[in-house]
Formats: C-alpha cells, structure tokens, sequence
C-alpha cells in the first residue's frame, strides 16, 4: 500500500497498463512453449523443437511470432473488410481485460473490483463476439460453420462455468477474487489452519465442472469443434494471416493462461502460501500463482492433447443434460452446508 | 479394454502422461542420423571399368532417366601378332535422379557388375538440374557401396547376395 | 464378390434408402418448413484434412446436416491400366508399387502370380513363405497407421504420432529385406529378388511384440475411449447387404458382419492355407466396428507372420526363369485379400514381352462407391469420422 501511495495515479495506471499488456504474450508464450511444443511433444513420443534459441528451442515462438509479423496481410476478396481487420483485436481485448481483476499478492492487483469474478466471466465471454465477426466476416463456408458453432457452445457452456464458480463465492461469502484468496488463506479444514482451506478440497465437483467448462470456453480438444482441423480446417480463423492471426493465437493461449489463473485463484489458494504473509507475500505472490496456475493448465492440456473431439450436438446434451444439474445440485448442498454449518 | 473398471478416459491419460516420461523416439536429424539398411536403394553407384556400353539399363529403365553415350576405340592386341581389339568406351553416363524411381531394375539387369546400390541418401539439391548426376559423381558413390552382406540361414547355401 | 456366402442384392431395395438419421429428420418437418433456409453447397477437397489427399466431396449441406453429397474424383489419375500396355513385366512390377502406396508389397503380389499362373511356373516354397511375411507385415504397417489416423480424424492428435511411431520398426524390416520403405519392388516373375539379410527373423520377431504393444496401446488410448465410442458407434452403419451389392470389400465389410476373407476363402495362395488364422467379423457395421476389426486384424496378423517365421522351410528363393521373360498368350484374372481389400489383376497376354492389356480392381475405388448414400443425413463431423473409417487410399481409387 506504501508503494501506491507514493506515486501519482497516472504513473500507476501506466505501470498497470504495462503489467497486463506484458502478461499476456508472455503467459501466452509460456503456455505455448511449455505445453504446446514441448509437453505434447513428450506425450507423442517426440522431441519438439531443439535448434532455435539453443536450449531445447525456446525462441522457437519468438520466432514464430517475429516470423508472423513479417507475413503479407492477405484479406479475402468477399470479407467484410472492417469486421475483418477488428475480430481479432476484440478477442485479444477480452483476454487483457480478463488479467485486470485477478490478484498476485496481496496488494498485487490492478483493479480490486467487488464484482471480480463476475466481472471475469463477464469479460471473457466477450472473445466470441470476436470470432463470430471473424467467421462471418472471412466469407468463407468454413469459416462460418466454425463461428456458428463457437456461439451455440458458449450458450451451452457458459453456465456451467458459472455454475461451478457459485459454490466457492457461496463458501467465501463475497465475488471479490482478493477476499476469496484470503478466505482460503485464513480458512480452516476441521479446525486445523495449517494450509489454509483451498477450496478444491471442498469444492472438487465445481473444480472439476470448471475445468470442463473452461475447456469448452477455450475451446481445447474434446471441445474445439469451432477450430477442428480435421473437418474445418481451423474454422475462423481460416482466412487469417500474418500478426492478425497472431492475434488469434496470443488470445487462445493468453485466454488459457487466465482462465488457469482463475482456478487457481478460485480453488487452489491464488497468490497464498501458507505461512506467508504481509510485503514476502507481495514479493512471493506472483510465483506462487504462477505454480499453481502451471497445474491447472498441465491438467487442461493433458486432457487436450489425449482426448478425441466431441461433437456439437454431443456437447450440447452433456452440457445441459450433466453438467448444469451437476452444477446446481453441487449449489444445493454447498448452501444447506453452508446454513448448517 | 484390458481393465473393464477404470474409465477409457483416464487410461488415455495414463498412456499419454507414460509416455511423456520415457524418451522420445526422434532422431534429432542434422546432428544425429539414422544408419539405413545395407540393401536400402539410396543411390546408384557405377564402376566405370566395368561398363561395356551394352545399354540393357538404360533400356530396362521404367522412366528412361539412364542417358549413356559411347563410342569404339581400337585398341592394340593382347598377344603379339594378334587381331587389333575393338572396345567400347563410355562417354557419357547420366542418370536423372528427378525421375528415378529407385525401383533398381538397371541395377539388376546389368550384366557386368557395373551399377552397385548404396545406402547414401543425403544428396538433395537446391536446383532440380543438378540432380542429374554424371559418371565422375556416379562413381565417387561407389566409395559408399557396402559389402555384401551375408544371407539368413535357411538361404540357398553358395549363393551369396546379390549387390 | 462371388465366393461370398451372404447372397448378393441385385439392386437398392426400397428398405435401404430409408436411415435412422433420417427419421428424426422427418419428424422436425414441421419445424424446418417455417426454418427454411437454402441449402449450402461445401466443398471438401480435393486439398481437405479428411480426405487423405485429392478426394473431392460437394456436400449439400442443412445446417451442420449433409443433405446429399457427391464424391468426385480423378484428380490423381496416373493412367496405370494404360501405361502397362507399354512396359515389359519387370517395369511394371515397380510401376503397381504406387497403387496403394502404403501397402505396395500386397499390390506386387497378386500381379506377380497372374504372370506365373499364365507361365505355369510357381515360386518356390521358401520364396512363398516370405511373400506371406511382408505381405502381412505391409498390412500391419498400414493398419497401423489407420489406427493412428482415425484418432487424429475424430480430433486425437496424439494416436497419428503412436501409429507413426510404431509403423517405423514395420517399415525398417521392409527397408532391410527389400531395400524400400514404401516400394519394395521386391516380387519377380518366379519368386523373389533375394533371399532376406541375415539376422532379419529375430528382427522380425522381436517386432511382432512391438506390433502386439501397440495394438494394445491403441485400444486403450482409441477404442477404450468414451469420446471416441461416442463419435463412431452408429455412424456410417454399412448393411452387409447393401456393402455387397456396392462392392465393399475388406475389412469394411467384415465390419458389417459378412465372413468373407480371400486368404481363407478364395483360391489358395501364398501359404495362407497352411496358417492358422481367425477372420475377425462385428456385427454393427459402424465405424467403430471398423475400428474394431481393423485392430483385431492387425493382431491376427502380427501372429501370422509369427507362425511363417517358425515355418519358414530352407531353399531358393527363385525358380529358373529366362533372363528375358515372355509371357504365353492367355488370360487370367487373379484376386487377393490386400490390407483395404480385395485387389484383383485381370491380366491379358498376347505373348510378349508386357502385358497386352492390364484391367485393375483395387479396392478402395469400390470402398467408396458407397459414399453417396452413407453420408446421407449425417453431420458434418459424422462425414469426417465415415471417411476415416472407411479407410481408403487416394491412388487406390484413382489409380
């Protein structure tokens, strides 16, 4: 708090901006090397990229990215040139906005809004906007097919997200992220306090409906039907090219890097570590949510790169049919615990 | 389904996150390479004392990508007071490896030991015209040409493989 | 198709053109008649993921549903038929190599043997045995790779690596005995080439277990999975009737339950006859069924080749034949079970130095004639996860 006092509130906005405008390539940079090139790669058996970079082709998507913004901008004669040129931007927009409400310490947030998580989730669903512009703007059958599908996927998935996100604000009592880490911080398991209560302990069915959910919303393998490159060849973003579809990929990965952070914030604790507290937390707070975060996403990418894609009539019944009465019955009892206990 | 119980779900996850954890199979390529088979049909090799200019291979050839051009020269006798010798004498000898299907029919018709297999794959080129290899390149292969490799038991005895 | 058991429908009964699918379709009439929209015309291919190369489907598609869909194809058409009017025997042993390019040896094979039946000679017995080994071992490394392949086709990404990873030891044993990985050009008019390298049997052997591992990795990661059962139980159901009147052959048609095998059914060759094997069928005819017996079958014959190589008798690999070989006039057509099914030469000799006329049956351009009326009424990624199934070759249908 003595640091932000110091400064004018024009430089902290700066320093915010900055922070949130340098997390997300490099969440997404991160993601993708470590899970994209080298953790699949493992999985089938295979090494990934080597040579770029020297050390186990760490540049590889630096370059890749360099590699990107050297590319000719191709637009399609028939696009609608002006949605076109914006879709990206608007998905990227919903990824940078995500990253303002998510603490790293316990003074390390950029804007400590009340309605945090609502507001996160709020934000988040705003990235299909963008790729319902880019699908219909490409003028491409594919490319269609693939946003109509992403729109009837985040209806059906949307709610589950919600659903499962209800059970810890019922348990912590308030939306805000910051005071929901500090409740499993300062909460107790049966009387002991030693870790605090991370709520996946108590929360598993909603962690597990998270997860699901998120994956759906990020659209990752058994949900990518809007991207399935088997079948529609990577959907909407058929006709992109060059730092636009650059764009596409920050905000993918980026968009994984926060929802991971979510969970991790929501179910694993966030920033806290037992036994730290006060200006160590501050320092320690980014790397401990980092760790946590990296778990979360080796979850969701293990599940991608092993499963199969489902289909869009199949998801739409597991969604409505399993996952919301999971939800709400998971609610139902999280509230009658609550009240009881 | 070796486990009826455990769901197919979490034993796909079980294999992949095993296999994450052995080493992975990759030749890394430039820095390590693979030894291919001592039969593998990398490339033509040819013994140029051997060629007679008889033009069976160019002939056999699937896709005629064998150019060979010859001339007679005389050549004095082997024995005093005998006949002057005419011997054929190889001026050019091309084959076009852009057409090549490596199905080694010139290999095997060949019949005085001229052409050889090798193994030797890595001669890719950036312009397609220098993929025709000529008789010097031809027999600068012929360094590369294994030996004979002996056969699996039960083969018909005395016969050793064929080049 | 005449040694099959199961009697052949002359024409498309009335009971055929109707589909499950297409029931539910009828009932939301109501509902599409105020929701009518014009029908959007998809092309898939001929440069599309799903089709393995240059197959074009025009899709008519309602929504996400195929209205009707056409496949056209010719887009990689080499003229084989033709071009071996003008090459001798040898040239175009190398020349049918590229028919079906993932299992050449199996297409060798049978054109080999119509030229020896028409000379009236036979390889000898060791020469035999170890045509049946690469036969079967070229029928593991595609079946492998469909394994893989199918479970990246439905969204896997993983399983295409597994399948790739483990077709390799296949592929090497081909390289080390016949000097190719895809075209071993190893087959000759009267027997084989040369004899196997040495060391090449405990090779093999020890590749079997890797075969036998895989199959099992595949049924865990692929067959055992529930997305997976959920993608292709029902889809593209294939009625044994109707896979017969279109020619379907192979293994998609053991997947409709029809017990028909030309190793074990057909005129005898190579040594299938001595081998102890089972003709894996399933009942459903869905693409999970061709999964199934795919699987099934590459076990069966990682175990075939095990048998050969614990009988394989000691001799020449060659007959005596003339160093310029002409074939006697006459006819002859003759028919294999090859890895996508039956594959048949029907050769013509006029007693030259080539082959007067060459007709070619191979067994994918039949696999695929189905197509028109399976993919009525599904789902686009249904069409995707049909075409995975199926399982065919892009030369092995144009040819």
């Amino acid at each position: 708090m003595m640091l932000a006092l110091e400064i004018g509130w024009g430089t902290t906005l700066a320093i915010k901006t900055l922070v949130v405008l340098t997390i997300i390539p490099l969440g997404a940079l991160i993601l993708g090397y470590t899970f994209l090139l080298k953790m699949m790669s493992h999985m089938q058996s295979r090494l990934g990229p080597m040579d770029p970079g020297g050390f186990h082709g760490w540049f590889q998507l630096v370059g890749d990215g360099l590699k990107f913004l050297q590319k000719e901008d191709i637009m399609p004669a028939q696009a609608d040139r002006k949605v076109f040129a914006m879709a990206p931007a608007v998905v990227v927009l919903s990824t940078f906005l995500i990253f303002a409400v998510i603490p790293m310490g316990p003074d390390l947030v950029v804007e400590n809004l009340d309605v945090g998580i609502f507001y996160a989730l709020a934000v988040s669903s705003l990235s299909v906007v963008g790729v319902l512009m880019a699908g219909w703007s490409s003028a491409n059958k594919f490319a269609l097919l693939s946003a109509l599908r992403s729109a009837a996927q985040l209806i059906a998935y949307e709610l589950p997200l919600l659903l499962a996100t209800v059970g810890v604000i019922i348990q912590a009592g308030t939306l805000n992220l910051q005071e929901i880490v500090l409740a499993q911080q300062n909460g107790a398991i049966f009387g002991w306090s030693g870790i605090g209560d991370p709520f996946i302990l108590t929360q598993f069915v909603g962690f597990t409906l998270f997860l699901v959910a998120a994956q759906a919303e990020l659209s990752q393998t058994p949900f990518d039907m809007p991207v399935a490159e088997s079948e529609l060849v990577s959907g909407y973003m058929v006709e992109y090219t060059g730092f636009r579809f650059l764009f596409f990929f920050i905000g993918e990965f980026g968009t994984a890097f926060a929802f991971a952070a979510i969970a991790a914030t929501l179910f694993l604790g966030g920033w806290s570590i037992p036994g730290v507290t006060g200006d160590m937390a501050n320092i320690l707070g980014p790397f401990v949510l980092f760790a946590k975060l990296m778990a979360v996403a080796f979850l969701m990418f293990w599940v991608r790169f092993t499963y199969p894609r489902l289909r869009e009539d199949q998801l739409q019944s597991l969604a409505w049919k399993v996952l919301i009465p999971i939800g709400l019955i998971n609610i139902l009892i999280t509230g009658i615990l609550k009240v009881a206990i | 389904m070796a486990k009826p119980k455990i769901p197919g779900l979490l034993v796909g996850l079980g294999i992949t996150f095993k296999t994450m954890l052995k080493p992975a199979v990759t030749v890394q390529y430039p820095h390590e390479k693979e030894i291919p088979a001592p039969r593998a049909r990398g490339v033509i090799a040819l013994k140029e004392e051997n060629c007679t200019v008889c033009m069976l291979c160019a002939r056999q050839c699937p896709d005629w990508c064998i150019y060979i051009e010859g001339h007679k020269e005389k050549r004095p006798p082997r024995r005093e007071g005998g006949r002057e010798r005419s011997v054929s004498v190889l001026d050019r000898f091309d084959i076009d490896y852009s057409l090549c299907m490596y199905c080694g029919i010139c290999v095997e018709v060949c019949p005085f030991d001229a052409l050889f297999w090798s193994p030797e794959y890595e001669y890719s080129e950036n312009r397609i015209g220098e993929l025709l290899h000529d008789k010097q390149k031809l027999g600068e292969w012929m360094a590369t040409v294994p030996p004979r490799e002996p056969l699996e038991i039960g083969a018909e005895p005395g016969k050793a493989a064929k080049k | 198709m005449s040694t099959t058991g199961t009697p052949a429908a002359g024409s498309t009964s009335p009971d055929f053109t109707i589909d499950p699918g297409s029931m539910r379709h009828l009932a939301q009439a109501q509902v599409n008649v105020e929701l009518d929209t014009g029908d959007m015309i998809l092309n898939l291919g001929p440069q599309h993921p799903a089709t393995h190369g240059t197959l074009r489907l025009v899709v008519r598609l309602d929504g996400e549903r195929v209205i009707s869909a056409d496949p056209i194809i010719g887009y990689m058409h080499r003229g084989y038929e033709k071009i071996t009017e003008f090459r001798t025997y040898p040239q175009v042993t190398t020349l049918i190599n590229r028919i079906d390019w993932l299992s050449s040896f199996a297409n060798e094979v049978p054109f080999v043997s119509a030229a020896e039946k028409l000379m009236d000679i036979e390889a000898p017995p060791r020469a035999q045995y170890i045509r049946t080994i690469l036969t079967e071992l070229s029928r593991i490394a595609t079946f492998l790779l469909f394994l893989g392949e199918m479970g990246l086709q439905v969204g896997a990404l993983t399983p295409a690596f597994y399948g790739f990873r483990d077709r390799e030891h296949i592929l090497n044993l081909i390289e080390s005995a016949t000097g190719g990985r895809f075209h071993p050009n190893f087959n000759r008019i009267g027997g084989l080439k040369d004899d196997l390298p040495w060391g090449w049997l405990a090779e093999a052997r020890s590749a079997m277990q890797v075969v036998f591992d895989a199959c099992d990795t595949f049924e865990n990661l692929v067959l055992g999975n529930e997305i997976f059962a959920a993608r292709c139980k029902g889809i593209g159901i294939i009625p044994a009737k109707l896979g017969v009147a279109y020619g379907v052959s192979g293994s998609n048609l053991r997947a409709s339950g029809v017990d028909w095998d030309l190793r074990r059914d057909g005129d005898p060759y190579l040594v299938y006859p001595e081998l102890d094997f089972k003709v894996w069928t399933h009942p459903d005819g869905d693409s999970f069924s061709r999964y199934f017996v795919r699987l099934q079958e590459t076990r069966e014959s990682a175990r075939m080749v095990l048998q050969c190589l614990d009988a394989i008798p000691a001799g020449p690999v060659m007959t005596k034949v003339p160093l310029i070989i002409k074939v006697p006039a006459g006819e002859v057509w003759v028919e294999n079970e090859n890895p996508l099914g039956q594959m048949g030469y029907y050769v013509v000799s006029k007693g030259g130095t080539g082959p007067f006329r060459v007709k070619i049956r191979s067994a994918s351009f039949s696999n695929i004639s189905i197509l028109p009326w399976l993919l009525q009424g599904v789902y686009v990624p249904d069409v995707v996860t049909i075409l995975a199934g199926l399982y065919f070759i892009l030369g092995d249908i144009d040819r």
